[in-house]
């Protein structure tokens, strides 16, 4: 069956299934509540705004106290109750706005002033734009010649401590988080008399982004704040990479990280200010990843 | 896995005890995450035989005998001073009333170990007691209202707690050992708390009618403290601090202490040479026992066990005490305002100059409230809390910031650190005393007198 033919199938399917009925023909069958006057000019509720922690739906519970003191240690959607063997509306419509969330976490950008207004240097990795960033893992690693020329030029002499901001996988991530936790990572590298000097900011970055910049400035240590592919509890998720000596094709294992860095995790500032406290250490030991652990005895 | 060994020692109206526990420290987050250190499990190591608390005479304790006793427990115990990482040493009851009860304290906390606390009084005794005795975690279990007793020789300590939480202390001067009988089986005390209430005095007989009639007292002041009885009003002598406000609901009764083993035991009257026994089987028949009740895991150990396993709980994991000399006792705490965190930075050293100069000695700022907290709130709350100066003895928050903002006040005041903890919660009129740290933690012991929502 060629192209046309499939069509042609298609189209004498759909015209089977009479009667069609228009958008504007349509006239519900079940009595539907009564349209109060004056909202039609309302917003409808932000059902994002609802702390899943405490949205319990389950009809005729049989101890539905306890169920929600259960509840109330996880954001995982239970007790969502039923409409025959569906979800309910609202928990349809909020798990396709957290998926919503999430899929333009990943897609949107951080916006164009943003290293301007933090006081950082901006770069781009190898990609060109999202969709490649997507697609080929391997650009948002590397930094073209022009990039790490010019970078070498803003940076000529390292400092000990190099902080690196990346989209990453979610640019929210990034705008929630990142300048709270930078803030407090570099006043509290300061108060152990460590310097950092100015940030970077990378679009289209992947963490090993941090190795071609440590070859290009050659600082002791990167702090990469990059945004974490986003899931349905939150799409504002932020990690730390510390890296100790980073150089391309370092192996994975030499990274510390320190995850789940959002508002339901550990807030920004005090995950910036164990950041600098890791770093005394790693300085100190010279080491860095599953090596600092296990020297740590942790 | 890190332990703390905790020494608990409770210096009783009638008897003396002290157990040893180890607490299990561990981290409930994963390696890839900032710790969050938390007490895993509480073990009992070691568990003293029930003394009777050494009393020179009806207005002081034996303190060289006290001390002597809890050396030699140390000794069968297989443990040194030195390697008591916390813990508490209570004097409680009627004890706590002796003369020389304070000097007998600071001795036995500083023989104990370094990092034990020494504390009297009924509200934290409360607390230990409902503790030890499992009442908090029944209510926690149940959902419900629990009100506890925790009746020892000199007085009935009371925790009303609701879900888990212990939300208000009381105490009456109930116990099983206002009256005792000497050898000759004559009357050899009666507490001064009786005073007025019964005729009975040293040298009499113990006629049958007259015990009953104090034992029925007693119980009276019970039902009433649990509102079992609402046209009773409880003698003044008998209401050692206060009494607790009742919820409108239903409340489930439990009990522990000496006499609680009174109560579904049968005793023989005077068995012990005191009203222990004829009060125990009051209760039993009393309204406190017509619904439902039950006795705690551990009824006369109650709270030794409580001072031995519960008195410890751990702060936030990122905290901030470079530089600080820990461990810290008997810190004061002056409270400010959820509103303060939202202040600017004058305003904020407005209100901390005045909440310090009501103090003649340094103290523990506690800011109270969640929320979300930006760096420019960490920097605001660090200009307005540097410059206070020598009245400082550190920053206690409920949210989760203290060591960024131990940092940031690190770059305002290098020639200063400062202690900040967080996630820890505190009321005014605590003291707060402050361990060396376990992975990052450090260990509290928050010594309430009042406690309210």
């Amino acid at each position: 069956m060629n192209k046309e033919e499939l069509k042609a199938m298609v189209a004498e399917l759909l015209g089977q299934m009479e009667p069609q009925v228009k958008g504007g023909d349509y006239r519900p069958t079940a009595p539907q509540p009564e349209q109060k006057e004056g909202c039609s000019q309302a917003f409808v509720p932000d059902v994002t705004q609802i702390d899943l922690r405490k949205l319990y739906l389950t009809e005729n519970p049989e101890n539905g106290q306890e169920f929600r003191k259960l509840k109330s240690r996880t954001p995982a959607r239970l007790g969502c109750g039923k409409a025959g063997a569906r979800y309910k509306t609202l928990t349809m419509l909020r798990f396709r706005a957290d998926h919503a969330a999430a899929q333009d976490a990943v897609f949107s950008q951080v916006p164009e002033d943003f290293p301007e207004k933090n006081g950082m240097i901006a770069i781009q990795t190898c990609c060109e734009d999202k969709e490649q960033y997507l697609t080929r893992p391997d650009l948002g690693r590397i930094l073209s010649e022009k990039t790490a020329a010019a970078l070498k030029a803003a940076i000529p002499t390292a400092p000990r401590v190099q902080i690196v901001v990346g989209d990453g996988l979610s640019s929210a991530a990034i705008t929630a988080n990142a300048v709270d936790c930078m803030k407090a990572l570099q006043a509290g590298l300061r108060s152990k008399g460590i310097e950092t000097g100015k940030p970077i900011f990378v679009r289209y970055c992947r963490v090993g982004a941090g190795d071609a910049i440590s070859d290009v400035i050659g600082c002791e240590v990167v702090c990469m704040l990059v945004g974490e592919r986003p899931g349905l509890v939150t799409d504002k998720s932020m990690s730390a990479y510390i890296t100790y000596k980073a150089h391309r094709g370092i192996p994975e294992s030499a990274r510390t990280v320190i995850s789940n860095i959002h508002d339901q995790g550990t807030p920004a500032v005090e995950a910036g200010a164990f950041a600098a406290d890791l770093i005394e250490t790693i300085l100190q030991r010279r080491t860095s990843g599953v090596a600092l652990q296990s020297e740590a005895g942790a | 896995m890190k332990t703390l060994v905790s020494v608990g020692l409770d210096v009783g109206t009638t008897s003396t005890q002290m157990v040893v526990s180890r607490l299990l420290v561990e981290n409930r987050a994963s390696a890839f995450s900032v710790p969050e250190m938390e007490i895993g499990s509480r073990e009992i190591l070691y568990e003293s035989p029930v003394y009777f608390t050494p009393l020179l005479d009806e207005s002081h304790i034996d303190g060289p005998g006290l001390l002597e006793l809890v050396q030699r427990e140390y000794r069968s115990a297989g443990i040194a001073p030195g390697d008591v990482d916390t813990g508490a040493v209570i004097i409680t009851g009627e004890t706590a009333r002796r003369e020389n009860a304070d000097a007998v304290l600071r001795q036995l906390s500083g023989m104990a170990g370094d990092f034990v606390v020494a504390t009297a009084g009924p509200d934290l005794e409360s607390v230990l007691a409902a503790k030890g005795a499992g009442a908090d975690v029944w209510s926690e279990q149940t959902g419900g209202w629990v009100l506890h007793f925790d009746i020892g020789g000199g007085t009935a300590n009371m925790a009303l707690i609701h879900e888990g939480q212990i939300l208000q202390t009381g105490c009456l001067n109930v116990g099983g050992r206002l009256i005792i009988l000497g050898e000759d089986g004559r009357v050899s005390y009666v507490s001064p708390v009786l005073q007025n209430l019964t005729d009975l005095r040293p040298g009499d007989h113990p006629e049958e009618e007259k015990i009953w009639a104090v034992t029925e007292l007693l119980v009276h002041s019970l039902e009433a403290a649990a509102g079992l009885r609402p046209d009773f009003t409880i003698p003044r002598s008998l209401i050692t601090n206060r009494t607790v406000t009742l919820p409108d609901a239903s409340v489930t009764i439990s009990f522990s202490g000496g006499v609680a083993d009174c109560i579904e035991t049968p005793r023989k009257n005077w068995e012990f040479g005191d009203i222990g026994p004829a009060l125990g089987s009051a209760i039993r028949k009393s309204r406190l026992c017509a619904g439902d009740y039950r006795l705690g895991t551990h009824t006369i150990r109650a709270t030794v066990i409580g001072a031995g396993s519960h008195s410890t709980t751990l702060s936030g994991s990122t905290v901030y005490y470079e530089g600080v000399k820990l461990p810290q006792k008997n810190l004061p705490v002056a409270c400010m305002e959820e509103e303060d965190l939202r202040r600017s930075s004058e305003d904020i050293f407005r209100r901390i100059q005045k909440e310090i100069s009501q103090w003649d000695e340094p103290v523990l700022l506690f800011f109270p409230g969640m929320g979300k907290t930006g760096y420019d709130d960490v920097e605001r709350l660090a200009r307005g809390i540097a410059g206070a100066g020598e009245s400082l003895a550190g920053v206690v928050l409920e949210r989760d910031m203290a060591k960024s903002l131990g940092h940031a006040l690190r770059l305002l005041q290098p020639e200063k650190t400062l202690l900040c903890v967080d996630r820890v919660r505190l009321h005014p009129g605590d003291y707060l005393d402050v361990g060396n740290p376990v992975g990052g933690a450090l260990p509290v012991v928050v010594k309430t007198l009042i406690l309210s929502r």
